[in-house]
């Protein structure tokens, strides 16, 4: 569904992305996981068209994206950080988004908006909500219009567990609809149930992409956070085995 | 894309800085023209304002906002929408709320006190002087990353067109004094959108007679239809020029 | 004795063998070539409504010349239209047009030679060369004539009202307009100029040079391209006149060269490129006049000195004194400047520091005429304010020490 082909990113000093190809396919739920600095932030807003890439291309449904905007109406995006313009009420900021991807194939999916009671909040002006509140408008929004593509970045980071639980059930949900989704995250026990694929990404290169089945056999280790750990300590030796 | 500007429209007219900018300038009009009997002594007390405080206003203005938009910029660029949408919706947004303010700060009064000839120069000027220091504006602060490099980058903007422009022709002037500089003094000023707005107001107004023999150059040419085509014209490029260049850039920027 | 009788003799005979003459249609005469050669001194020709194209009229026997309801006399653009070589002659009540062109003689639509005691009124003088023209004569009255012309050429253009070498002159009431010089003067003295119109003419409203002594009363000078220039002329009077809307490059309400002993009082400056321009003049008195709305008020070259101006009022010029030097040898005192900032604490109406007229800016402009450009802009307002504070360009001595707090009522 999403694939790129030699996608590099250079910035003036440093390279944020080389030469990375990969494919993400629909039903898929892949963890994008790395230190920091590895370059998952970038590849997202590559795949979003918030960065430009340097060289390479991303084909969404086998089309470049360079210069394109309407592959954008199948991705819902959760940034990392949720910034939204501070006097701007919730309902106002929905009724935005409503206007802004007006689209009647598009059925609008309000569980989350019932699940995280931000009918009690409409009322509140961005600028007031707390940093987790700010997040759980932010997962709103990214599910509302049914996209076939879910880009979550650090999803669960700033949310309380019960919330934490409420979202990864609606992600749980979702993958079993056949939907693609990404989701980085570096707590990453809270991944455990929804991911199926892991792509690793360190200083900008892709370290390797496997499925979790995959990861387990080589590692014998069943917690994500246990796989993980131990192929930090070895990456280029967990690409040699496989 | 209306829907945009419509949001941002509707946020920039609970600006508290718009809103204080229109009733300054309100105010200050309204009382210049009370004050004095001469209406034309009017137009040449607001003429300082216009080509001085209202593109100052402008570009500082519409430099902060955007900054202070980026975020909504950015959940806009996550959306299906184009990024020229985006920019063309943020500056058609800036630049109405902002010629909504000169428009019933200065061109209001200017009508309904004056209404003269060189009023309605003033008014022309004014409302192309916002659209330019927007456009300014909007290049700075796509250029450059960094908040207070931009503003920084703005204010010289403004500095540059409001005073060391003008230093420079002055000091060209005495260094080639000797040559007849009608002519090259014509195109120096095309380059200075402040100054052509001030010639073709003080054209408008009977002191430009007083120019003697370049003042009849001036007068000759900007008098004329071609003349005032020509501030036209120059004055559009100066609001597209730096417009165009801020989306290039945008296209090509990371988030 | 004798001469008396001779003279009382004369007198009656005038009066006793003055006959009247009638040209018309329906009349004894109907040209007034034919009347002329009958008529004897003294006699009055009356002429009728009509046409009258007779080639040039030459006028050598003192007779009045009066028409009724403006008979029309046609130069057909071939000729002198009328000319008179007589003493005591008086024109009045035509309509003289079409006075022809020559490069060789100043044909003009009236024109006196070597005359005394002449009066020319109530004629309506449409494209002639010239308008009325006086050569070496002398107490001429020129009045209510309306003198016009269409002619846009500088130098195919003759002057409305021409003088030459003449004394004892008075023009009253005339309106002049569309010829090169409204009216115009070369070595005329003791000559009285009043309430006359001079507007839209091709080049100077009032011409002067050489002329001496002469009163401007009462005038208007409107819209002439090039304004009014005076030279060379000393004990010239100039009162209650009017000089306005002189716009253009090189167009002044007043240019004065070498003018002296003279008096501008009670005038009233108005829109004027350069309301007063001055050079090489001296002891001129400048007083009560209004200086409103003018590019500059006054120009005062450093080529003048011992003028005072004083009592006069600055409004609204666009710059008050202009220079181009730094010596100061004239007196500025009490007058109203609108520009003035100054206080007056002891409150006897005069301002404690003195007002300096002068801007930089004007200074900049006199050196680099094109810096006009930057009128009015930020950078010129600050240099100008620096100036104040600091001065260090503009001519120390041209200030007024005793500068008005108040407008004087004139």
């Amino acid at each position: 569904m999403i694939h790129t082909k030699n996608l590099t990113k250079k910035y003036s000093r440093t390279t944020a992305l080389q030469n990375i190809n990969v494919a993400f396919e629909r039903g898929e739920s892949i963890a994008l996981i790395g230190p920091n600095g590895s370059g998952k932030t970038t590849l997202i807003k590559s795949i979003l068209g918030l960065v430009i890439p340097t060289e390479g291309n991303i084909f969404f449904n086998g089309k470049s994206i360079l210069g394109e905007w309407k592959y954008r109406n199948e991705i819902g995006y959760m940034p990392q950080i949720s910034r939204f313009p501070e006097n701007m009420n919730v309902h106002q900021l929905l009724k935005l988004m409503r206007d802004v991807r007006k689209d009647e194939h598009h059925k609008l999916d309000e569980d989350l908006i019932h699940a995280f009671k931000i009918e009690n909040i409409l009322n509140k002006t961005m600028g007031s909500l707390s940093g987790g509140t700010r997040q759980k408008v932010s997962a709103c929004i990214a599910f509302l219009f049914s996209p076939q593509v879910l880009i979550l970045d650090e999803p669960t980071a700033g949310l309380d567990p019960l919330s934490n639980e409420k979202l990864k059930e609606k992600i749980d949900k979702e993958k079993q609809k056949g939907k693609l989704i990404l989701i980085t995250s570096h707590v990453l026990s809270d991944l455990d149930d929804v991911v199926s694929q892991v792509v690793y990404l360190q200083d900008g290169k892709l370290m390797f992409h496997k499925t979790v089945e995959e990861l387990e056999d080589f590692t014998g280790e069943q917690k994500l956070n246990r796989i993980i750990a131990s192929m930090m300590n070895t990456p280029e030796l967990i690409n040699e085995h496989l | 894309m209306s829907k945009i500007i419509k949001y941002i429209i509707i946020d920039l007219l609970r600006n508290k800085i718009v809103i204080g900018y229109t009733i300054f300038l309100l105010i200050l009009s309204a009382s210049i023209f009370n004050l004095g009997a001469d209406s034309s002594k009017g137009i040449l007390s607001l003429l300082n304002i216009v080509l001085i405080f209202v593109p100052l206003v402008s570009i500082i203005f519409s430099t902060i906002y955007l900054y202070n938009s980026s975020e909504f910029i950015e959940l806009m660029l996550t959306q299906p929408l184009k990024r020229k949408t985006i920019l063309l919706s943020e500056f058609a947004g800036v630049s109405s709320a902002l010629l909504l303010g000169v428009f019933i700060g200065v061109g209001i009064p200017v009508i309904v006190f004056d209404g003269s000839n060189a009023g309605w120069w003033l008014i022309i000027a004014a409302l192309f002087l916002t659209i330019i220091f927007v456009a300014l504006a909007f290049w700075a602060s796509v250029a450059t990353r960094d908040k207070s490099k931009g503003i920084g980058i703005s204010i010289l903007l403004w500095f540059y067109f409001a005073l060391i422009y003008d230093g420079l022709v002055l000091f060209i002037l005495f260094s080639f004094s000797d040559y007849p500089l009608e002519k090259p003094m014509l195109a120096m000023c095309a380059l200075n959108p402040i100054d052509l707005a001030r010639i073709a107001i003080l054209l408008k107004l009977d002191v430009s007679a007083l120019m003697g023999y370049t003042g009849a150059v001036f007068q000759q040419f900007f008098g004329s239809s071609e003349g005032v085509l020509f501030v036209v014209c120059a004055l559009i490029i100066w609001a597209v020029l730096p417009c165009w260049r801020a989306f290039t850039l945008f296209n090509k920027k990371d988030m | 004795m004798r001469t008396f009788f001779i003279i009382l003799f004369l007198i009656f005979a005038d009066i006793s063998f003055a006959s009247v003459i009638h040209v018309g249609k329906n009349e004894a005469y109907n040209s007034i070539h034919a009347a002329l050669q009958k008529a004897n001194t003294g006699d009055t020709i009356f002429i009728n409504e009509g046409i009258y194209a007779e080639g040039e009229i030459k006028i050598t026997k003192s007779v009045k010349l009066i028409g009724k309801n403006f008979p029309v006399i046609d130069g057909r653009n071939k000729s002198q239209v009328i000319s008179v070589y007589v003493n005591h002659v008086l024109i009045e009540g035509f309509k003289i047009i079409n006075g022809g062109y020559s490069s060789v003689y100043d044909w003009a639509g009236i024109k006196l030679v070597q005359c005394d005691s002449c009066i020319i009124r109530n004629n309506i003088l449409i494209n002639n060369n010239f308008g009325i023209y006086l050569q070496a004569s002398a107490n001429c009255i020129i009045a209510n004539n309306k003198i016009s012309s269409n002619n846009p050429d500088e130098l195919l253009s003759g002057n409305a009202i021409h003088c030459w070498k003449s004394s004892y002159i008075t023009i009253k009431n005339n309106d002049v307009s569309g010829h090169r010089d409204g009216i115009y003067f070369e070595f005329v003295i003791n000559s009285l100029i009043q309430n006359n119109y001079s507007h839209n003419n091709v080049r100077y409203g009032l011409h002067f040079m050489f002329s001496h002594n002469n009163s401007f009363i009462k005038n208007i000078f409107q819209k002439n391209p090039s304004g009014i220039a005076v030279m060379y002329s000393h004990g010239v009077t100039m009162l209650y006149n009017r000089f306005e809307q002189n716009w253009g490059s090189a167009a002044y309400g007043i240019l004065m060269k070498d003018i002296s002993d003279s008096r501008v009082q009670k005038n009233i400056f108005r829109n004027n490129t350069v309301a007063i321009h001055m050079e090489g003049s001296a002891r001129m008195l400048v007083e009560n006049n209004e200086f409103i709305s003018n590019g500059w008020a006054l120009e005062v070259q450093a080529s003048c000195n011992d003028n005072i101006f004083k009592h006069n009022n600055f409004e609204s010029n666009s710059f008050d004194v202009g220079t181009n030097g730094t010596m100061q040898l004239n007196t500025f005192t009490e007058n109203y400047w609108d520009k003035y900032e100054g206080y007056d604490l002891n409150r006897d109406g005069i301002g404690d520091v003195p007002y300096r007229p002068v801007s930089m800016y004007s200074m900049v402009i006199e050196q680099s005429p094109p810096a006009v450009m930057l009128f009015r802009s930020f950078l010129v307002g600050i240099l100008d304010k620096t100036e104040k504070v600091l001065p260090a360009v503009i001519p120390e001595g041209l200030k007024d020490d005793k500068p008005l707090m108040k407008k004087i009522p004139l």
